[in-house]
């Protein structure tokens, strides 16, 4: 323990925490289909800051997939391409980078910078190329990214150490021992610690909402009831977390500890300060099995990027298969005996 | 006491409580219950006397399936423990040696939500609720946290509280050892009132004159039963004579009596010497006499009957002390005595109370 865990930490922090953002994934929308215009895209890939996912066939399907955190980055070449390429006073093509993650933005704009593809014959170098738009957050405040990430920090800080201390706190003060000699199932125990403290969880999530939105002004795009469900959702998962804690640990600092060892990784992981695209394999493999990493994703989708619930099935169904199988821990795990 | 009272012993089910065979439990290289054999009559007072870590709770809990025996059998209420323990919950009652219900509640929350937790319907455990509460003398308490309550006013919410759903078999765990001597006799009072109506009742104590109101005695000692029987019967068939000793210097004649290899123990009882001595012994106040004569000590002895507390410093090796805790009872047994060898073992530092 004293050994074993700041060494597998500072390795793996310290690899996973990236700044050197690459591999975006990003879709174009090309309306020229000339040679040119494919040379250009080719030329953006070669940089590798981003990932080319199937094209999309027009503006709108490309505003769903940023919408829905599929792609990061959205190339539009225009059908008068040709034309803007050998005029000099307009951009030739445009990126559109989603504002609402953090440093994506920067490094999109890198991307601003690559040269037209030069051919035979063609002497002509001109700046800029591209005109850069940032979505959902224009005026690129950090604030945006962060405050409605900033809900799930929150929310997982608390909702862990409730339920983990719970279950401790009766085992330390005996009152378990009388709650074990009753009648009562495990899984009701289990689902008593929880209904509660979901609901505490969501007069929470109003709270910081409500100073997200006014002192913040953090823009609420998206619908209230989709961002409540999710909320509940995240809630559960993270109070089943904090229960399956609560039956490895034999006293309540115990229990604080591990719940801390749970909360650092979720902070550093979830792309709440540090985007996705910049970790190693192993480390999205960690943050992939924390409740915060969907709970990001969809709330920064849902409040910011006005995306509806049900653009947001994949991380949902995460962080339900998550809650199920946490809790399943916790339930076989918790037996209704002393020893 | 407005209860219904409930059949003795439901028809076909088995004519003991609770039944135990060569129940053991080991924790690590510890034994804390080493093979006990244990049949407990229905609608009986059956109690556990012995010291602190002799055993008595982790038995409890073995009985009430908390904890898995290591070896043994027990059958409660015509049920195999631990297997049979989740179907069993409503028919046990169980009081923990600690307090455990909530500190942060009021009496009437506490009461209503064991209601709950026992699946009682919400007219009957309205119903049950009201009868505890008369029956314990809770209706003052009622909206008092239970934090507040002294301890007597804690055992009585505690025993409401495991007799709210009726259970046929009470499994009470020390329950009187913070509470004042008043509270105590209320507390049997109630308890005998229980027995009275059917209910079946496994207590354990380190109070002689509580295991004394039990119809039926196991005095366990490092894990084992070493007597066992009505307390009357203990007494009657103690394997020592018990000589009392009046001596103006009482200090001398116990150093004199502790020389007899007869003498199996003294404990002093304010001026007087309580003399247990091996039975075989012919005339043994006389004896006694004899050898305080001889060491010119002033005393009069008279041959008496056996106290529970001579029963059990008998049971557990005549205060044969193993360590330090000869040292921690100066006023009882001395320490190098020899005894006959007894099963049971070495005898734990917190052990017997002076009467």
């Amino acid at each position: 323990m004293i050994v074993g865990i700041p060494l597998m930490q500072i390795l793996l922090f310290g690899y996973a925490i990236n700044f050197d953002v690459r591999d975006l994934d990003a879709a174009v929308v090309d309306d020229a289909r000339t040679s040119h215009s494919r040379a250009l895209v080719a030329d953006l890939q070669a940089t590798g800051v981003i990932v080319l996912r199937p094209p999309s066939p027009g503006l709108s399907d490309l505003r769903r997939r940023m919408e829905s955190g599929e792609i990061s980055v959205g190339i539009v070449i225009p059908n008068d391409f040709e034309r803007r390429r050998l005029g000099n006073d307009r951009a030739v093509a445009q990126i559109l980078v989603n504002g609402s993650e953090p440093m994506i933005d920067a490094v999109a704009r890198g991307l601003a910078s690559v040269p037209l593809p030069v051919r035979a014959g063609d002497y002509r170098s001109r700046t800029p190329v591209f005109e850069v738009r940032t979505e959902y957050n224009p005026e690129r405040r950090t604030a945006v990214q962060i405050v409605p990430a900033l809900i799930g920090v929150i929310l997982n800080m608390t909702m862990v150490i409730f339920t983990a201390a719970a279950i401790v706190r009766e085992r330390e003060r005996g009152n378990l021992e009388l709650l074990i000699a009753t009648p009562i199932r495990s899984w009701e125990l289990m689902a008593g610690k929880l209904i509660p403290y979901v609901l505490i969880g969501l007069i929470q999530t109003t709270l910081i909402l409500t100073v997200g939105a006014r002192i913040f002004d953090v823009p609420i795009n998206g619908s209230l009831l989709d961002l409540y469900l999710a909320a509940a959702l995240f809630i559960a998962a993270t109070l089943t977390l904090g229960l399956v804690i609560s039956t490895f640990a034999r006293t309540q600092f115990q229990a604080f500890q591990l719940s801390f060892l749970t909360l650092l990784p979720s902070i550093l992981l979830s792309g709440f300060m540090f985007p996705f695209d910049g970790m190693p394999p192993l480390a999205r493999m960690i943050a992939q099995a924390l409740p915060l990493t969907h709970f990001v994703e969809m709330i920064r989708a849902i409040l910011l990027r006005g995306a509806p619930l049900a653009a947001m099935q994949v991380p949902a169904m995460k962080l339900g298969a998550f809650l199920v199988i946490a809790l399943a821990i916790a339930t076989l795990r918790f037996h209704k005996r002393l020893d | 006491m407005n209860a219904v009272p409930q059949a003795i012993a439901p028809a076909g089910e088995t004519e003991h409580a609770i039944r135990a065979r060569g129940l053991t439990r080991r924790f690590g290289h510890v034994t804390a219950v080493d093979g006990i054999d244990l049949d407990i009559p229905r609608a009986r007072i059956y109690g556990f006397l012995g010291p602190n870590g002799s055993g008595k709770s982790t038995s409890i809990r073995m009985l009430c399936g908390l904890l898995q025996p290591s070896a043994g059998t027990v059958n409660v209420l015509g049920h195999e423990m631990p297997r049979d323990a989740e179907p069993l919950r409503t028919r046990l009652g169980y009081m923990t040696q600690k307090f455990s219900l909530w500190d942060d509640l009021t009496v009437s929350e506490n009461l209503q939500f064991m209601g709950q937790v026992f699946g009682l319907p919400a007219q009957r455990r309205r119903a049950r609720v009201a009868v505890v509460v008369e029956e314990f003398d809770l209706a003052s308490l009622f909206k008092q946290r239970a934090g507040t309550l002294s301890g007597g006013q804690r055992q009585r919410l505690a025993l409401a509280a495991a007799t709210l759903h009726e259970p046929e078999l009470l499994l009470l765990d020390e329950p009187t050892s913070a509470v004042d001597p008043q509270s105590r006799r209320d507390f049997w009072e109630s308890l005998f009132d229980l027995v009275a109506r059917g209910v079946t009742i496994l207590v354990s104590t380190h109070y002689m004159d509580e295991a004394e109101r039990c119809h039926e005695l196991a005095i366990l000692a490092s894990g084992r039963i070493v007597a066992q029987g009505p307390p009357q019967q203990l007494m009657a068939e103690i394997p020592a004579a018990v000589v009392e000793v009046e001596a103006a210097d009482t200090v001398a004649a116990r150093r004199a009596l502790v020389m007899d290899a007869s003498v199996l123990s003294v404990a002093q009882l304010g001026t007087r010497l309580h003399v247990l001595i091996d039975p075989a012994t012919p005339e043994p106040e006389t004896r006694v006499l004899q050898r305080l004569r001889a060491a010119s000590v002033a005393a009069q002895s008279t041959l008496v009957r056996a106290s529970l507390e001579d029963v059990f410093v008998a049971a557990t090796g005549f205060g044969r002390a193993a360590g330090p805790a000869a040292g921690l009872r100066p006023s009882c047994c001395s320490g190098s005595l020899r005894s006959r060898p007894r099963k049971c073992g070495n005898w734990p530092a917190t052990g017997s109370r002076s009467a």
